[in-house]
């Protein structure tokens, strides 16, 4: 009988060689003359342990990681293939791994485990159930299910998505959309690029009921263009479950048409801002537009549209399969389900890791992350991506939970932690800050074009050691005034949460300003 | 990385690219992507004809190419590195990365090496900042990138005869030795 071993084929296992893993596998079980089945299943989200082999025994699934192309031998003659954990790599029964036993894996219950384009596989984990109940129901009891789940869109702002669609639904209008914002610009995000490549169908069964939901016929994913593999797995996922009917003119039977189509972005950060996604998928520069029109009401092409972040759609569909108690279940206050929290940068164990709203930035960092992959002290935790604020030690007890972080001027944003030791320098970091918003700015509104270079500007008179420091404490108050138009004055986030990095890290680590201390007036 | 096409046989490629593509305007985006994708590059001379295409003015079609990065108005050279240049990236010594980069190839970033055989271009995040830092070669994501990596990466993309990437993105084709 053969032995199931399973590579992954997510880009973070092939970015670290599984590829060549893979091949050496197959290889060296030929040579061997031991017959084996190889599957390439998505990543557990471990991703420090990437390429994370595993092989399927009596016993469960025995993971060995990460794995070498050198490695593949002595595995080999340590008998992995029988479940031997005598290999320094070997990790035990990657289920008991404590990284992933303590996680609440809900969207994430079937990633890394199935073979991500396998239409089998997803059936056989549940998958398709969410959708067969909604084509049942009438569009605004599908609504009505999202509502009461208390889903929070999980792309920044944190809306309703119940409400949301549910105004899409009343909206008058011929043609209605759905569009999946798949544009994951943020550094130390990656949740929905695992979903793409790891688990497509889960997200098109989001979309598809999406569309049922709202009144659509039509969806769009909106992929950034730095997404290569995402884009490759989607389409292939996307034509597998047209031909297995999941999709098309007639959903399962069902005389509903639901088509998705994939549109490559082409590296624009603001075209992760809704009302810029759209103008894209127009034809357009990718310029943000004024609200009101709501894209509920008035989006792609004019028609009223749903336009959500891929982990929202993603939670929907064992929302209709569960119901909407079970996802509200988990969470705490206002954030109901779960949070897939992006673990990345200075980290010893970084990857992906789904827990119900609530726990700390402590437990985080140190349970799950095991401190710093430097070994030294950590300085500095960015969350929510490169427009959300540093928060330092005396902060870290944060719940993480949309309301805590808000009473903290912090934002949690898509869920990304940005770990920096102690030889980070804050100073560098709110330049960085600024010129990438000055890079990515749309160039509507003056506070955001024009001032994002001031600001560049601003920073860099602060940073030079040969100015004298009342010079440098006038620049600091300059900064202050201009971080206050960009905050209060600028059309979208780009430029209004710029500050959130940049005075979070010029109040919580002055020292990296100046020698001197630096005026701190205010909370700013 | 395809050899160049020459400036007839790109011309007929760009026709055929176009007539895949009805005029309607949000079909530009994917155009443009087909149109790179085929020949390289969208030369600044074949904006009138996109132009005319999508009934469009020339301004508007300039204007959407020279809005997003992903676009090139040059051949690109025969390998391609892009670094990443974000937050988790920088924590895990992107900057030391680049400065090697720069040495290796005698060039800063947006410029080419000295032969033109190799662009250097920063990138914002490619997904992978778990295992930072990280890069792409040609179509290819790599990530966990040491100096000692990105040499050998390098070596093995310029030479001669490397099979060329399945697919865009992957399976990649990071070579045993590395
Ligand atoms: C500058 C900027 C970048 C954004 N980038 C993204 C992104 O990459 N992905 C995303 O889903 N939302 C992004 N958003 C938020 C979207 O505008 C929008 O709120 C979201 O797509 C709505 O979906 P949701 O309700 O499911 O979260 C961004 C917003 C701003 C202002
Ligand atoms: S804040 Fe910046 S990105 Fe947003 S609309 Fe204004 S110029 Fe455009
Ligand atoms: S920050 Fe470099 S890959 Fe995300």
């Amino acid at each position: 009988m053969s032995v199931r071993i399973y590579v992954p084929c997510d880009s973070a296992a092939l970015a670290v060689g599984a590829d060549a893993v893979a091949a050496a596998i197959v290889r060296e079980a030929a040579r061997r003359g031991l017959d084996i089945d190889l599957v390439r299943n998505g990543t557990r989200g471990l991703l420090w342990l990437e390429p994370l082999v595993e092989v399927a025994t009596p016993a469960g699934r025995a993971g060995f990681g990460p794995v070498d192309a050198a490695d593949v031998g002595a595995l080999f003659d340590a008998g992995f293939i029988d479940g031997a954990n005598t290999h320094p790599l070997a990790l035990g029964p990657v289920e008991r791994i404590p990284y992933l036993a303590r996680q609440q894996r809900v969207t994430f219950a079937r990633i890394g485990i199935t073979d991500p384009l396998s239409l089998d596989d997803y059936r056989a984990h549940g998958g398709f159930a969410g959708l067969e109940n909604a084509l049942a129901l009438p569009a605004a009891d599908i609504v009505a299910a999202v509502t009461a789940s208390g889903l929070r869109g999980r792309g920044g702002a944190a809306f309703p998505t119940g409400v949301k669609w549910n105004t899409v639904l009343q909206a008058p209008g011929a043609d209605k959309y759905v569009v999946c914002n798949a544009d994951e610009g943020d550094s130390g995000t990656f949740a929905d690029r695992i979903v793409m490549e790891s688990d497509p169908y889960m997200l098109i069964e989001g979309m598809a009921i999406a569309a049922l939901a709202v009144g659509a016929a039509r969806g769009y994913l909106y992929v950034r263009s730095e997404y290569p593999h995402a884009i490759a797995q989607l389409q292939a996922a996307i034509g597998q479950a047209r031909a297995a009917g999941y999709l098309g003119a007639d959903v399962l039977g069902s005389g509903r048409t639901v088509e998705l189509e994939v549109r490559k972005g082409a590296g624009a950060y603001i075209c992760g801002e809704e009302t810029a996604l759209l103008e894209s998928l127009e034809g357009k520069r990718g310029i943000v537009r004024s609200k009101p029109p709501l894209p509920a009401l008035a989006g792609l092409f004019g028609q009223p549209t749903a336009i959500n972040n891929v982990l929202s759609f993603a939670a929907v569909p064992l929302i209709l399969a569960k119901g909407a108690g079970y996802y509200r279940d988990y969470g705490m206050g206002r954030s109901r389900g779960t949070l897939p929290v992006q673990l990345a940068g200075n980290v010893r164990r970084g990857g992906l890791i789904e827990l119900a709203f609530g726990a700390t930035l402590r437990e985080i960092l140190y349970d799950y992350g095991g401190g710093s992959a430097s070994g030294r002290p950590i300085k500095a935790v960015q969350v929510g991506g490169p427009l959300g604020a540093y928060l330092p030690e005396s902060q870290w007890d944060t719940p993480l939970d949309y309301e805590a972080f808000a009473d903290r001027w912090a934002v949690l944003g898509h869920g990304g932690i940005v770990v920096h030791d102690d030889t980070a320098d804050m100073g560098r970091l709110a330049r960085h800050a600024m010129a990438f918003c000055a890079a990515e700015s749309c160039g509507k509104c003056t506070p955001c074009r024009i001032g994002a270079t001031r600001g560049v500007e601003t920073i860099d008179k602060i940073l030079d050691p040969d100015a004298p420091a009342p010079q440098r404490e006038r620049q600091v108050t300059l900064l202050r005034d201009l971080c206050d138009t960009m905050l209060y004055g600028s059309l979208c986030a780009m430029g209004g949460m710029t500050p959130y990095p940049v005075l979070s890290a010029l109040n919580h680590f002055p020292q990296d300003f100046s020698q001197a201390d630096m005026p701190r007036p205010g909370r700013l | 990385m395809q050899a160049p096409l020459s400036p007839a046989a790109a011309d007929t490629v760009a026709a055929a690219v176009l007539a895949r593509h009805d005029g309607r305007q949000d079909q530009l985006l994917p155009a443009l992507h087909a149109l790179q994708d085929a020949i390289g590059f969208i030369a600044p001379a074949r904006v009138p004809a996109i132009a005319r295409h999508f009934n469009l003015s020339r301004a508007e079609v300039h204007g959407v190419l020279t809005f997003y990065h992903h676009f090139r108005a040059e051949a690109p050279a025969r390998c391609r590195v892009t670094l990443c240049r974000a937050e988790a990236c920088r924590s895990m010594g992107a900057d030391r990365l680049l400065a090697h980069a720069q040495r290796t190839l005698g060039c800063d970033l947006h410029g080419r090496s000295a032969d033109g055989s190799v662009s250097l271009d920063p990138v914002y995040c490619l997904g992978q900042c778990a295992n930072a830092p990280a890069m792409t070669l040609d179509d290819a994501v790599f990530a966990r990138v040491t100096p000692a990596r990105f040499d050998a990466l390098l070596a093995h993309a310029l030479e001669a005869d490397r099979p060329a990437p399945t697919h865009p993105g992957g399976p990649s084709f990071l070579p045993e030795a590395v």
